[in-house]
């Protein structure tokens, strides 16, 4: 348990507790169905401690979005403990309650709610318990600080770590409620992340991190090009280096040292034959093979009559909307470290699902799930990256055969070239305007990226929306040259770039300025006030665009997270070049479990957005991923980071739903208004790099 | 070739017997056990293995370790003093500026090194001096800010 007592040295927290308290929502929550899966006993999330520390289990990962801190805040504020006294062990299949793996934002939305169950249920039976032990009735109990008193008779008490002893919990309550949001004490309020202090010690250990004594490092030989088969291989030259150990069995060929580098450089002794890939894409070639070959529109919403609102259409209004292949290009590439023991495997791996691993693993390697430990340390990033390991499966088989542990850490280059990208996709849209500026009809067709937000979020009476494949898979074979996957709010970034482009191109053909035009097509009351927040902390002056001003908005509702923002750009006309000045953005997430860590996550997918609207794109050829580290691929930097302000909408009815992705939707098409307002150009593909801005000004 | 290469390593002597030619960032972190330099390009391009070489923010992935004969290397474990933070690391705890925390040893000793020249820099001289140091989850807004709040805090010490 060397990670707990490590965690413990997180252990002085200073709250600053001055925030509003939430209004009206008096009902106590129901007790949520703990969702299929996840384990009904409390023992399995918490254990408490004679000296009354609460270690907290959770089969998440931390990656840096903060859900170490926000779930153990629900757990304190359940069980009534400081934050503080919290211990919290994430992503070790061993000593955590299974979990299905850490993405689509729903740390707080999805499992919240489960480990708030287990805490109330553990606080309810500690109540109990020390009504018997106290002797009177549970109801004249009060709790603070995980101390059990008697109201009015606060020298009778007794403290959780007395009552437990260190034991498990042997008792089980159904129904208990959960706190309603009046009754929060420490939820709400900005906290410090627990993470922090190790982080900027340096202590933080991520998977390259670990190196169980005899160690050794695997470099792995990769193709050239997707889809490039292996002729012959020559290991002769790398088996020369002093130290080394060549391992080739079926489809790996490895280098191994007790050094990382040694065995990188002998790796580039390695001396291989390939028959060149079949692959003929390239990055520009791409769309027009993706438009053919994608798989079947599904039909995902058909309202009213197209051909009527067609009839009723004064003007019309069509536009293909592309965006490139994106990179997840975490800090810290894939890595992980395998180490067998009586036939027994464990593993530590950067992986954002460290319990689908196990079953991965314990498949290939013809095991039983009990017989592997997946253990996550911290993740450099993961953004849907590391929801794939093959590294780990790389790291166990090469153990298994060298009789040592080995770490397999993914260079940059083979980092590029293993990511499983955001698909390349196109958008096309059809729309008309009636005669008295209204949008009559909406016809959205999304190729290749996933249905995610396809939906629009305004009133239009004859509407068509259509995805033809998507991230998730069930593509034919050969679609992409590569592997792709999720990437931070998947498919939802495609989709609200195409749908709010389109939504400020209407506007422009109806005279309107781009905010009045969309609050004219809202019946959302919370949109409405997200936009109206914005709106105000902006400074908006209504103009219809392009006003020559560079400022632009753009709105989404994210799996109930409603997020609204503005910007304003300056672009070079000569260059090309775009330069984001200033980005204010509200965001209405139900009740915010720690604001300011709500906020810095609203931050990072401002700034990482900049990203997929500027400057990030792979470029490849006939199978080779002709980007291969951070020189070509330009992911944000200081110099393009604007002035950002953020906002949250109060709003105390809903509960907490996740923000790790929300944000991050808008920031295609904001900028994209932005620069139609400055120039009066419609920017059709994402990135907009330099290029594309010249371009579009000068066809 | 191996050879010994003798050098201070946060205030301390220590020699290392490897070939010189490898470069630093490996040797802390393999050799010498110090994984607080982190490898996220391992080319020169990202930052991450920033550490301080006679007061100088270098980058380790390629810096050969026989170039640090006879000199002073800092990395984020020497920064504490008497397990009190150095300011620059109580600035970016106060102001949460991590999310996974990789690239934060490296922006640490980047913003040392430029207070070091610069005790009073202005946004801009920040984002400049960091420019090379890439941020993944963009939390360069609350880098920006806790750097120049070490700044009127003796960040340059
Ligand atoms: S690892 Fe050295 S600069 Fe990226
Ligand atoms: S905090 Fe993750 S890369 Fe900077």
């Amino acid at each position: 348990m060397k990670r707990l007592d490590f965690l413990k040295a997180t252990g002085s927290l200073g709250l600053f507790i001055v925030f509003p308290v939430f209004p009206a929502f008096q009902e106590p929550e129901k007790i949520p169905a703990r969702l299929a899966g996840y384990p009904k006993d409390v023992n399995a999330y918490l254990k408490i401690s004679p000296d009354g520390r609460v270690g907290c289990f959770v089969g998440k990962v931390e990656m840096g979005q903060g859900n170490m801190t926000a779930l153990s805040m629900l757990a304190a504020e359940e069980l009534d403990v400081p934050l503080e006294r919290v211990d919290i062990l994430m992503g070790d299949t061993d000593l955590c309650p299974w979990d299905g793996g850490t993405w689509g934002s729903l740390s707080v939305w999805q499992f919240g709610p489960v480990l708030r169950g287990a805490a109330a249920e553990a606080r309810a039976i500690l109540v109990q318990m020390a009504a018997e032990r106290l002797g009177v009735v549970a109801a004249r109990l009060q709790v603070k600080d995980g101390v059990v008193s008697v109201v009015g008779d606060a020298s009778r008490h007794v403290s959780y770590g007395e009552l437990v002893e260190g034991r498990r919990i042997e008792r089980h309550l159904q129904d208990v409620k959960v706190k309603s949001v009046t009754q929060f004490t420490l939820v709400g309020k900005d906290a410090p992340r627990m993470d922090g202090r190790l982080k900027v010690t340096g202590a933080a250990k991520y998977s390259a991190d670990i190196v169980p004594p005899g160690t050794l490092h695997a470099c792995l030989l990769r193709p050239p090009a997707h889809g490039a088969m292996l002729l012959s291989v020559d290991v002769a030259e790398a088996e020369k280096v002093a130290g080394v150990k060549v391992i080739q069995n079926g489809d790996l060929t490895a280098v191994l040292h007790a050094r990382p580098d040694v065995a990188r450089e002998a790796l580039s002794r390695v001396k291989a034959q390939y028959q060149p890939s079949p692959s003929t894409l390239d990055d520009r070639t791409i769309f027009e093979h993706l438009l053919k070959a994608a798989p079947p529109a599904k039909e995902l919403v058909a309202k009213g009559s197209i051909p009527i609102g067609e009839a009723r259409s004064e003007h019309s209004l069509e536009a293909t909307y592309l965006n490139s292949y994106v990179a997840h290009a975490p800090l810290e590439p894939h890595t992980a470290v395998a180490e067998w023991e009586k036939g027994r495997l464990t593993v530590w791996a950067s992986t954002q699902a460290p319990f689908p691993l196990r079953g991965q693993l314990a498949q290939a390697l013809g095991l039983s799930p009990k017989e592997v430990r997946v253990i996550t340390p911290f993740l450099g990033g993961g953004f849907g990256g590391k929801g794939i390991a093959p590294q780990a499966l790389e790291a166990a088989r090469l153990a298994r055969l060298a009789g040592y542990p080995v770490q397999v850490a993914w260079s940059r280059k083979e980092e590029f070239f293993l990511d499983t990208f955001r698909p390349a996709a196109l958008v096309k849209i059809r729309s008309g305007l009636d005669k008295g500026g209204r949008i009559a009809f909406w016809e959205h067709h999304v190729y290749c990226a996933g249905e995610a937000e396809a939906e629009t979020v305004y009133d239009i009476p004859h509407q068509r929306i259509l995805s033809s494949g998507g991230w998730m898979g069930g593509n034919p074979p050969g679609l992409h040259p590569f592997g792709i996957g999720p990437w931070r709010a998947p498919a939802a970034n495609t989709n609200v770039y195409a749908r709010e482009s389109h939504m400020d191109a209407l506007a422009a053909k109806a005279g309107m300025d781009p905010l009045a035009f969309r609050l004219k097509h809202l019946k959302n009351p919370r949109m409405i006030a997200v936009l109206h927040a914005v709106e105000k902390a902006f400074g908006w002056t209504p103009k219809p665009a392009p006003s020559g001003r560079g400022v632009g908005v753009a709105c989404a509702d994210h799996r109930d997270t409603l997020v609204a923002a503005m910007a304003e750009v300056a672009v070079d006309k000569k260059s090309g070049e775009v330069k984001v000045k200033r980005v204010v953005l509200a965001q209405d997430m139900g009740v915010v479990v720690n604001p300011d860590g709500a906020r810095q996550q609203m931050e990072g997918c401002i700034t990482m957005g900049l990203g997929y609207a500027l400057s990030e794109e792979v470029r490849f050829k006939d199978g080779k991923v002709l980007d291969q580290n951070f020189d070509t691929y330009r992911i944000p930097r200081f110099s393009q980071v604007p002035e950002i302000q953020t906002i949250f909408i109060e709003n105390p009815s809903l509960p907490a739903q996740g923000g790790g992705e929300p944000a991050i939707v808008v920031m295609g098409a904001l900028i994209a208004n932005a620069i139609h307002d400055a120039l009066g150009v419609q920017m059709l593909q994402l990135p907009m790099t330099p290029e594309r801005v010249r371009k579009a000004l000068h066809p | 070739m191996a050879k010994t290469v003798s050098f201070t390593l946060n205030g301390n002597k220590v020699s290392v017997e490897t070939d010189g030619t490898r470069m630093l960032a490996y040797v802390l972190r393999s050799d010498l056990g110090l994984t607080g330099t982190k490898i996220g390009c391992g080319e020169g391009l990202c930052g991450a293995c920033t550490v301080l070489l006679d007061g100088e923010a270098v980058r380790s992935c390629s810096t050969p370790l026989e170039s640090v004969a006879g000199r002073s290397v800092l990395t984020i474990e020497g920064l504490e003093r008497n397990g009190a933070l150095h300011p620059v690391q109580q600035a970016f705890l106060s102001h949460s500026a991590y999310q996974c925390g990789f690239c934060t040893p490296g922006m640490i000793l980047g913003a040392c090194a430029l207070l070091k020249k610069t005790p009073h820099p202005d946004r801009r001289q920040v984002a400049e001096a960091l420019e090379g140091n890439l941020c993944r989850c963009g939390t360069h807004v609350r880098i920006l800010a806790a750097v120049q709040e070490a700044a009127g805090k003796g960040g340059a010490l």
